[in-house]
């Protein structure tokens, strides 16, 4: 199905939960959080949440700042 | 040294970095390291798909480092709890840098945003440190919305100007029940020595150290500056003469003629 991931079409090609997008994306274990809909989805969360087709995803990780 | 406490958490060092600005994520690391500091910000980013660049977190990962997630690049507070939720879950701690910044030119907190936020954020159990403007009424305002500390600014973000709201630390300083923390615009060791002798808990720096000859070398010399400002505030600094009226340190009995 076909889902926007920061602003981006991403197809996600097996598995319908935001972890199997976790997985093929390769996401590190640690250090990474994803919104659904501007809404956080805790890690533990990620395994029951099913996607749909149109879904927009926000995926954000470390960055340097002060 | 006493050691500052914040929400009940011990630090030895009264030093804290932010993360930008380094030419390399080695050097951050290596001024890390050198500075002592045991408080370290970081920032959030949207991933990049395709690009797998060199991980930022594990520079900044080390088992002394509070780390403090900051919500850069938020307009509002409703903008800043939703960074918020997402720090949490990212970086596994519910300390907040509390920044909500709307104006790019200038970087400026917004007070309004700042202390609604900090209310919210304060009942969903977060450890809030606001950035906030050196005003004395807003950071009574914060302490009591249950903010960890106040972070007033010395001036502008980046701009190495040093202790530009000097007058308004003081009276933040003195009326403070929660640690002072002195945020953006210190440019150098000296600046950081005299928050620390005003009796600022702590120093937040970034720029000064990053774009420094030799960040490394910088960032001793902050620690130094910092230790040395808190000392002198602990043993209690001199009364300055209101007068030009030179008092000696020495006997000024004339033994030579006699």
């Amino acid at each position: 199905m076909k889902l926007l991931v920061n602003n981006k079409e991403t197809e996600l090609t097996q598995g319908q939960t935001i972890a199997a997008l976790a997985q093929q994306l390769e996401l590190p274990a640690q250090g990474v959080a994803i919104a659904l809909h501007n809404r956080m989805v805790p890690r533990t969360e990620w395994e029951h949440t099913v996607l749909k087709e149109g879904d927009s995803l926000v995926i954000i990780k470390a960055a340097c700042g002060g | 040294m006493e050691k500052l406490i914040i929400a009940g958490k011990e630090f030895d060092s009264r030093l804290f970095l932010g993360t930008g600005k380094f030419n390399s994520n080695q050097v951050m690391e290596e001024a890390i390291l050198a500075s002592g500091t045991q408080m370290v910000t970081v920032a959030m980013k949207r991933i990049e798909l395709e690009n797998k660049e060199d991980d930022m977190l594990k520079h900044i990962v080390h088992p002394n480092i509070q780390l403090l997630p900051n919500t850069s690049g938020v307009r509002t507070a409703e903008e800043a709890v939703f960074a918020a939720q997402m720090a949490r879950e990212a970086f596994g701690t519910n300390w907040l840098k509390l920044e909500i910044h709307p104006d790019p030119r200038y970087l400026l907190p917004d007070s309004t945003e700042t202390l609604k936020a900090t209310e919210e954020l304060v009942k969903q159990g977060f450890v809030v440190l606001p950035y906030c403007q050196a005003d004395p009424t807003l950071c009574k305002r914060l302490e009591e919305a249950g903010a960890a500390t106040v972070m007033p600014l010395a001036a502008p973000i980046g701009t190495n100007k040093g202790l530009q709201t000097r007058d308004f630390l003081r009276i933040i300083i003195e009326q403070s029940n929660v640690p002072v923390v002195v945020d953006a615009g210190i440019g150098a060791p000296s600046h950081a020595a005299e928050a620390m002798e005003m009796g600022a808990a702590a120093c937040l720096v970034n720029t000064a150290i990053a774009v420094a000859g030799n960040p490394v070398e910088m960032a001793i010399a902050f620690k130094e500056a910092v230790i040395a400002g808190r000392r002198a505030y602990e043993a209690g600094l001199g009364a300055q003469a209101d007068n030009l009226v030179a008092s000696a340190s020495s006997p000024l009995t004339s033994f030579l003629n006699e």
